[in-house]
C-alpha cells in the first residue's frame, strides 16, 4: 500500500522536471536575453563609436583645439583643423531658441489638456498632439526649407531665411508635442484627491493648479523639459536642412549656423574610413552620445525623485 | 444667501484669464502646424497619381515617380520589424513577467530610455561601425534595417510592456493555481489578452521606422539607384532620404515634386499612427476588466 502511494506520487511529479518545466526554463533564458538586449546595445553603441573614433582621441587629438577652436576645416589641403566650438555654438543657439519656444507652449498646452479641457475636446487635443509628435524630422526639415525660408525672408527682410530663427522654430514645433505629452502624464500622475481636497476648501480651478498640482508635478515637468532638450539637441535632419549649414558663431538669430549632428550627417558620406576626418566625426558622435546619456540620466533621476517623494 | 465675495470674484476672473491664456497657447501650438500641413496637401496633392507612386524617377529625378523609394522603405521596415519585434516582445515579457525590482532592472529601464534618447545620427555611426564594417554586411538593406531595429526597439518594448502589465494579476494567479508553468501562463493567458496592445506598438514602430532618415544614410540607403534591390545585401532608395535628396541635392527640381514626396511620407506616417490610436480606443472600449 505504502509502496503504491509512493509510485503514484512519482507519476504526478510535483517537482515538474518534465518537458513543460524545461520549456519554461528555456523561455526564461530567452526572454532574459531579450531583456538585457537594451543594455547590450547601449554598451555596443558606445564601444563601436569609441572604436572608430579612438585613433583621433589618442593620436592627433588635442582637447583644447577640438573643443575651443572655432575652425572646422577638415578638408583643408595645407593644414586640416578640427575645432568644434562653432558647431557647439550652432547646436546651442538652435536648441536654446527651440526651448524658448517649446517649454512655455508645451507646458501651457499640457496644463490646458490635463486640467481644463474635458470630454471630446480633451480627446481631440490629445490625439492631435500625438499625431504631431509623429511627423518625421526630414519632413520638418523640408518645411523649414520650403515654407519657413521664404516666410522669414519676406517678414524680416533678410537675404537668407535658413538660420537660427528658422531651425529654432522648427525644432521647437518638433519638440513641443513630445514635451506636452510627457508633461501631461506628469500632471495626470498627481492624485485626484489632492485636487478634491483643494476644491473642498473653496479654491478655484486655477488656484488648484497653481498651488497644488504644479508643485506636486514639479519633478515630472522638469523631466519632460529635460527630455525635450535632449531631443532638440540630438535632432539631425531638421537642423541640417533649416540652419543654412554655415560654420559660424551666431551674432543674431538671422545668422546661419551649423550643428554638431548635421555636420556628421553632411560629411560622413564623403570621408574615407579611418581618415582623421572620419575619426573626428566619430569623436563628435562620442560627445553627443555622452551628453544625451547624461541628460537622460538626470531626467530619470529627477522623475524617480517624484515617485519616492 | 450664498453670494460671491469680491475676493471670490477676483479669483474667478483670474481663473478665466488663465484658462483663456492656456487655451490660446494650445491653439498657437496646433494651428501653425495645421496650416503647414494644409500647405503640404495643397501643393503636393496635384503631383500624386498612380504613375507617381508606381514608376521610377527619370531625368535626374526631376520627373517620373517614387516607386523605388517607396518599395525601399517598405523593405527596410519589414526587415527591421523581423529583427526588433521578437527581441522587443521578449524584452517586454522579461520586464513585465520575470524581472525583480532591483538595480539590474532599473539599469535595463535606463538603457531603454537612453536607446530612445540617443541622437539618430549616433545610431547611424553605430550602424556604420557595427553592421556595415565590423559584421561586414556592407551598405545594405540588412545593415540599415538592423540599425533602425536597434533604434526603434524601445517603442516595441514600452508598448508591449504596458499592454502586458494591463492584464490583471488575478488572471495569472488563477492560471498558476491550475498548476501551469510561468511560460504556459504567459503563452495561454497573458499574451492573448495583450496582443492588440502589442499590435498598436508594432504599428507605431512601423510609422517611426519609415520616417527615419539619418540612421539609414550611411548604412544602406542611397540617393539614386537605377534598379530595384534584389536581396537584403543590396542597397536601396528610401522615401525619407528621397525627400532630403529632391529638396536639397538636385538642381532645377520642379517645386511640386518634393511637396509630393513629403505628402506621401507624412500621409503614410499619420495613417499608421491614426490606425494605432483607433486600435487603442477600440481596445479600451472592449476591455471588460
Amino acid at each position: 500500500m505504502n509502496k503504491q502511494t509512493r509510485a503514484s506520487s512519482k507519476t504526478t511529479d510535483f517537482d515538474r522536471l518534465n518537458r513543460d518545466w524545461y520549456i519554461d526554463k528555456a523561455v526564461q533564458i530567452l526572454v532574459f536575453i531579450g531583456g538585457i538586449s537594451a543594455i547590450v546595445f547601449i554598451i555596443g553603441i558606445f564601444i563601436f563609436i569609441t572604436k572608430e573614433g579612438m585613433g583621433f582621441l589618442l593620436g592627433d587629438f588635442s582637447f583644447k583645439e577640438f573643443f575651443l577652436s572655432p575652425n572646422w576645416r577638415p578638408t583643408s589641403e595645407n593644414k586640416a583643423t578640427y575645432g568644434i566650438l562653432a558647431l557647439i555654438a550652432g547646436t546651442a543657439s538652435v536648441t536654446g531658441l527651440a526651448m524658448l519656444v517649446a517649454i512655455p507652449f508645451s507646458l501651457g498646452t499640457a496644463i490646458f489638456i490635463a486640467e481644463f479641457a474635458t470630454g471630446k475636446t480633451r480627446e481631440f487635443l490629445k490625439i492631435t498632439v500625438e499625431l504631431l509628435a509623429a511627423i518625421p524630422s526630414v519632413v520638418w526639415g523640408f518645411i523649414g526649407l520650403a515654407i519657413m525660408n521664404p516666410l522669414i525672408i519676406d517678414i524680416f527682410d533678410v537675404p537668407v531665411g535658413l538660420n537660427v530663427l528658422n531651425a529654432g522654430i522648427i525644432l521647437g514645433l518638433m519638440a513641443a508635442p513630445i514635451m506636452t505629452s510627457i508633461a501631461e502624464d506628469a500632471l495626470k500622475a498627481v492624485p485626484d484627491r489632492y485636487r478634491e481636497a483643494a476644491e473642498a476648501l473653496g479654491a478655484t480651478r486655477w488656484q488648484v493648479i497653481y498651488k497644488v498640482v504644479l508643485p506636486a508635478a514639479k519633478n515630472g515637468l522638469l523631466g519632460a523639459v529635460l527630455l525635450g532638450v535632449g531631443r532638440g539637441f540630438g535632432e539631425t535632419m531638421a537642423v541640417l536642412m533649416a540652419t543654412g549649414h554655415a560654420i559660424n558663431i551666431p551674432g543674431s538669430v538671422f545668422d546661419s549656423v551649423r550643428a554638431l549632428t548635421a555636420t556628421i550627417a553632411a560629411e560622413l558620406g564623403e570621408t574615407a574610413v579611418g581618415s582623421p576626418h572620419y575619426k573626428a566625426l566619430f569623436t563628435i558622435g562620442i560627445s553627443l552620445f555622452l551628453i544625451t546619456f547624461v541628460i537622460n540620466l538626470i531626467a530619470d533621476l529627477v522623475v524617480r525623485g517624484v515617485k519616492k517623494g | 444667501m450664498f453670494e460671491a465675495s469680491p475676493i471670490n470674484l477676483k479669483n474667478l476672473t483670474r481663473q478665466k484669464i488663465f484658462r483663456f491664456l492656456l487655451g490660446s497657447m494650445t491653439a498657437t501650438l496646433i494651428l501653425p502646424v495645421a496650416l503647414i500641413l494644409g500647405t503640404l496637401i495643397v501643393k503636393g496633392a496635384p503631383v500624386i497619381s498612380f504613375d507617381f507612386l508606381f514608376t521610377s524617377p527619370t531625368n535626374g529625378m526631376t520627373a517620373g515617380g517614387i516607386f523605388p523609394a517607396l518599395l525601399g522603405t517598405i523593405l527596410l521596415v519589414l526587415v527591421a520589424l523581423l529583427a526588433s519585434v521578437p527581441l522587443g516582445v521578449a524584452a517586454a515579457i522579461y520586464l513585465s513577467e520575470y524581472a525583480p525590482d532591483n538595480w539590474f532592472t532599473r539599469a535595463i529601464n535606463l538603457a531603454i530610455i537612453n536607446l530612445a534618447g540617443v541622437p539618430s545620427i549616433v545610431h547611424a555611426l553605430f550602424g556604420l561601425g557595427a553592421f556595415v564594417l565590423f559584421f561586414r554586411f556592407g551598405t545594405s538593406i540588412l545593415a540599415a534595417s538592423l540599425t533602425l531595429a536597434v533604434m526603434t526597439l524601445p517603442v516595441v518594448i514600452v508598448a508591449t510592456r504596458e499592454s502586458l502589465q494591463a492584464v490583471p494579476m488575478a488572471f495569472r494567479e488563477a492560471c498558476w493555481n491550475m498548476g501551469a508553468t510561468r511560460w504556459q501562463t504567459i503563452r495561454r493567458i497573458v499574451l492573448p489578452n495583450a496582443v492588440t496592445g502589442i499590435l498598436t506598438g508594432v504599428i507605431l514602430e512601423v510609422s517611426r521606422t519609415s520616417g527615419e532618415t539619418a540612421p539609414i544614410m550611411f548604412t544602406g540607403a542611397v540617393f539614386f539607384l537605377p534598379f530595384l534591390p534584389q536581396g537584403v545585401f543590396d542597397q536601396t532608395m528610401a522615401l525619407s532620404l528621397h525627400l532630403f535628396v529632391v529638396s536639397t541635392q538636385v538642381p532645377e527640381m520642379p517645386e511640386a515634386v518634393p511637396y509630393g514626396v513629403a505628402l506621401v511620407l507624412i500621409g503614410m506616417v499619420l495613417l499608421m499612427n491614426s490606425a494605432s490610436i483607433a486600435l487603442r480606443m477600440y481596445l479600451r472600449g472592449k476591455k471588460k476588466w
